[in-house]
């Protein structure tokens, strides 16, 4: 008895009232982690509704509750006037909610249309009509103005792309109430202009949105409404139109943010980290790394942005002793370390904040204090050569918790336990504190809260102005890499597309322009990014 | 935090004993005509004699060996599983030597056990050597191995110190300085259990405050991590396998030295295996691997009591052993418990921090 499933617009509940209702929720992780306590959300039909808070503030628990990911331990959810318990996605599916995560879940080799259907494909007992399936996708796409080709396979789209399949998949499904969790993170400018278009479109058909976002600007844009989550707790909710951007910014992380980061002129000493000519394909044998040199000085901070996939994983990874390059040459300190282990490039003043903190980062099941030594491993401070002296570890521990501010009750609870931008703190006081000549920093404050972020931002500025360190800053994050970056290099594709020795002159909608691939810079100009010859 | 997380370990390993003592005792019931006797015996019976509690310390003297090896093995991710045939190679090299060398007595036991050691390392680092070098799954290997050095062992003993005159495999005597003497006179507890306490506070010592043993614990718990934090993974892997492969090597060795006068195993003996169930229920821990071996030993022990004074078979240890480790791997038993505990602890957290500002 398959039904064929034929779309309908969401016009079954009046415009303007309250459709979803979350009350009560407290929700306490395995870990003993209070992700939610006792928080009271609602969301009224056909507004786009912001929902903002620092980094393990609670916002992807509370989301995850309502998508029937995770069960809440106390609370009350009520959808459409009617009370609900949400055991499962599948659950939250068929009474019309859809979420677009972060990482999208598609099947890669399958068509855009086949995507979509998937678990609801026309057709007539075990039949599928791909003909039909095309069509649906087809209408769908081109009444929210979705610029999408169904017949194509979704490995061969954008990130951009693939986020819209998602977001036409929630829509195939009837969904009319659209959970969107920090869509922008990985689009450019211009994609997300897009994106916004059609949210608008959606929202004036009737669509509920539920937009997760850190990005104060584009909350102003397109959001009618705003929740603030704050530690695990509700803070209010507020119109949009009433509050500026700096009282956004106040009631998200309780105090005022300096936006804007202070920072003193560089002033570039010597070169201490020279790229050279990197090449790199990878086991699908795509070219990552093609032709890429640079010269990194002390006291200065060189940016490389660029959408992500560009290259920028590579390049960290060849610099950093973790992969070997096909072709090219590094070097540390006039010192040749192509090919070295991180072990050896650590041994020269290298040090590297890797940009998956879970995976990379830390080892999640052991002790904060275990976690801070990992690359102090032979320090003749933390005791003989043979062993680890314990109180001198416990000690060095106590003053990075403090110096970094670490919040958590003691040094030695696995850092497994931390919120994300903890566990960002720790991976930052453990690469910085060891006063490296080279600094990566790839990603160093992804996902993780304002007041984190800053934190971070003031201790790079510190150490490259007074301590002389020379930081490769790799961020997708644009207004990271404008507002911290002495000089500029933008990837693409593999290959660096524009080298600009002052950011300040350079504006969002120029560097999009070079990181889509849309502008590239003449080999003579690209030259100006080395200072020395090698 | 900690502390509870302890606490819960520790309950639910004692929980797990007693479902699986039940469940032996049903079964007993179910089968035996005198069970209340029968499980009398297997429970009380190590205790009603001296005599009965030494043979509980003596059988957990190469438990305790084995135990510590495969706690340091499962820390580095890489499941080596030739302790068993690592401490048979350690007991058949020592009682090579206990027949061979004549040394003088205090120098000759110290000597064999030592080299006896080695020779359990050396078997160890065979199957390591294959996965760092060519990666060849180490479970297959080191299983493999086992057998391999078992007839190493029976090799080396049939050609170069047969008996004769025995009717089946066994050594002639070794000589008397060899002998790891008596500790506890009237029981057969041997100096062996000394050089085991060693090794239990060493490599306690080693595995949480040595640089190393850092490195080894970093390189089990997340290659990734410590591959881009500089720490070498062959070398650590190497390391941890080399001590573990000493420990069993040494374990056989004083096995050998300690409660025989000649080589005679028939067999594999059987305690590398013995050694993950210790090490299970010492969560990989060497300062548990005791009191893991001793409930181990004295489960025998009392079966065997048991097995003698009723009609009931030694068999239902092999139940308990099986119920009490699927009980503790099995990550979700009791974690709901867990889990409405820590919820709890975690909300009245919470309410005192309120009624504080409050």
């Amino acid at each position: 008895m398959k039904q064929e499933m034929i779309h309908r617009d969401p016009d079954d509940f009046p415009i303007g009232e309250e459709i979803l209702r979350m009350s009560g929720i407290t929700k306490v992780y395995g870990n003993g982690v209070l992700a939610n306590e006792n928080v009271n959300f609602s969301v009224k039909k056909g507004e786009i509704h912001a929902i903002m808070g620092e980094n393990g503030a609670g916002k992807s628990t509370l989301m995850k509750i309502l998508f029937g990911n995770e069960q809440p331990d106390r609370g009350e959810i009520c959808f459409k006037g009617r009370t609900q318990t949400i055991e499962s996605p599948k659950k939250a599916v068929e009474l019309g909610i859809g979420m677009v995560y972060q990482h999208f879940n598609l099947a890669e080799s399958l068509t855009v249309a086949e995507n979509i259907v998937v678990g609801q494909e026309p057709g007539r007992g075990i039949l599928f009509r791909q003909k039909s399936a095309y069509d649906a996708v087809e209408e769908l796409a081109r009444k929210y103005a979705f610029d999408i080709d169904p017949k194509s396979r979704v490995r061969d789209l954008s990130v951009g792309k693939k986020q819209k399949v998602e977001i036409l998949k929630i829509l195939y499904r009837n969904s009319e109430l659209i959970i969107l969790d920090e869509p922008t993170a990985v689009l450019t400018p211009q994609e997300t202009e897009e994106l916004f278009h059609q949210l608008l479109l959606l929202k004036q058909n009737g669509y509920t949105i539920i937009f997760i976002s850190h990005k104060i600007n584009e909350v102003k844009t397109i959001c009618d409404r705003m929740t603030i989550i704050r530690a695990g707790k509700t803070r209010g909710t507020y119109e949009i139109s009433e509050l500026s951007a700096n009282d956004i910014s106040v009631l998200m992380v309780g105090r005022d943010v300096v936006q804007k980061i202070e920072k003193p002129a560089a002033k570039p000493g010597k070169t201490v980290l020279s790229a050279r000519d990197l090449r790199y394909r990878n086991e699908h044998g795509a070219v990552m790394l093609d032709g890429v040199s640079f010269d990194l000085r002390q006291g200065e901070i060189l940016g490389v942005a660029g959408v992500e996939g560009s290259g920028q994983r590579e390049l960290a990874e060849a610099v950093s002793g973790m992969l070997r390059p096909e072709g090219g040459a590094v070097y540390l300190d006039g010192r040749e370390i192509t090919g070295k282990t991180p072990g050896e490039v650590r041994a020269l003043g290298f040090s590297h904040i890797h940009e998956d903190r879970m995976t990379y980062g830390v080892a999640k099941n052991v002790s904060i204090t275990e976690n801070l030594i990992a690359n102090r491993c032979a320090s003749p401070e933390l005791g003989g050569k043979a062993f680890f002296d314990g109180k001198k570890t416990s000690a060095l521990a106590q003053k990075l918790v403090e110096e970094y501010q670490i919040v958590c009750k003691t040094p030695s609870v696995p850092a497994g336990m931390l919120s994300g931008g903890n566990i960002q703190k720790v991976v930052v006081a453990r690469e910085m504190s060891v006063e490296p000549q080279v600094l990566l920093a790839n990603q160093p404050t992804r996902g993780i809260d304002v007041g984190a972020v800053e934190f971070i931002h003031e201790r790079l500025i510190r150490d490259s102005r007074e301590k002389g360190c020379a930081v490769l800053l790799i961020s997708s994050d644009l207004n990271e890499v404008l507002e911290m970056s002495d000089s500029l290099l933008v990837m693409y594709k593999g290959h660096i597309s524009g080298y600009f020795a002052d950011v300040s002159a350079l504006t969002e909608q120029e560097l999009g322009l070079y990181m889509l691939g849309l502008k590239r810079q003449s080999e003579q100009e690209l030259k100006e990014a080395l200072h020395e010859k090698v | 935090m900690k502390k509870f997380k302890l606490d819960f370990n520790l309950i639910r390993t004692l929980i797990a004993i007693g479902i699986a003592l039940l469940l032996a005792l049903i079964i007993i019931l179910l089968t035996s005509d005198e069970p209340w006797a029968a499980f009398g015996y297997f429970i009380a019976g190590p205790l009603r004699n001296p005599k009965r509690f030494a043979n509980v310390i003596e059988a957990m003297l190469p438990l305790v060996f084995t135990g510590l090896s495969v706690s340091i093995i499962a820390r580095t991710g890489v499941f080596n599983l030739a302790s068993e045939g690592s401490l048979f190679i350690g007991g058949a090299v020592a009682a090579l030597c206990g027949v061979l060398l004549p040394l003088p007595s205090v120098i000759s036991p110290v000597v064999i056990l030592l080299i006896g050691g080695l020779a359990g390392m050396l078997a160890l680092l065979i199957p390591t050597l294959l996965r760092v070098k060519w990666n060849a799954n180490e479970i297959v290997s080191s299983l493999m191995l086992n057998y391999v050095l078992y007839y190493l062992g029976t090799f080396l003993i049939r050609t170069f110190v047969r008996d004769p005159d025995s009717g089946y495999l066994q050594s002639t005597a070794f000589h008397a300085e060899a002998d790891l003497p008596v500790i506890i006179p009237g029981t057969r507890i041997h100096a062996g259990a000394a050089v085991a306490l060693i090794c239990v506070v060493a490599l306690y010592l080693f595995l949480f405050r040595s640089r190393l043993g850092y490195k080894i614990r970093m390189v089990g718990e997340n290659p990734k991590f410590s591959f881009y934090s500089g720490i070498p993974y062959a070398l650590s892997i190497f390391a941890a396998q080399a001590v573990a492969g000493f420990v069993c090597g040494l374990g056989g060795a004083t096995e050998m030295l300690g409660m025989f006068d000649c080589y005679k195993w028939t067999g594999l003996p059987g305690y590398g295996w013995d050694g993950i169930i210790v090490a299970t229920l010492a969560r990989n821990n060497p300062a548990w691997v005791p009191l893991g071996a001793f409930f181990l030993a004295y489960m025998r022990v009392g079966a065997d009591i048991m097995t003698r004074m009723t009609d009931v078979q030694n068999e239902v240890v092999s139940i308990i052993q099986g119920v009490v480790i699927i009980l503790l791997v099995a990550e979700s038993f009791l974690a709901g418990w867990k889990k409405r505990r820590t919820f709890k602890e975690a909300t009245e957290g919470v309410q005192l921090e309120g009624g504080a500002k409050a």
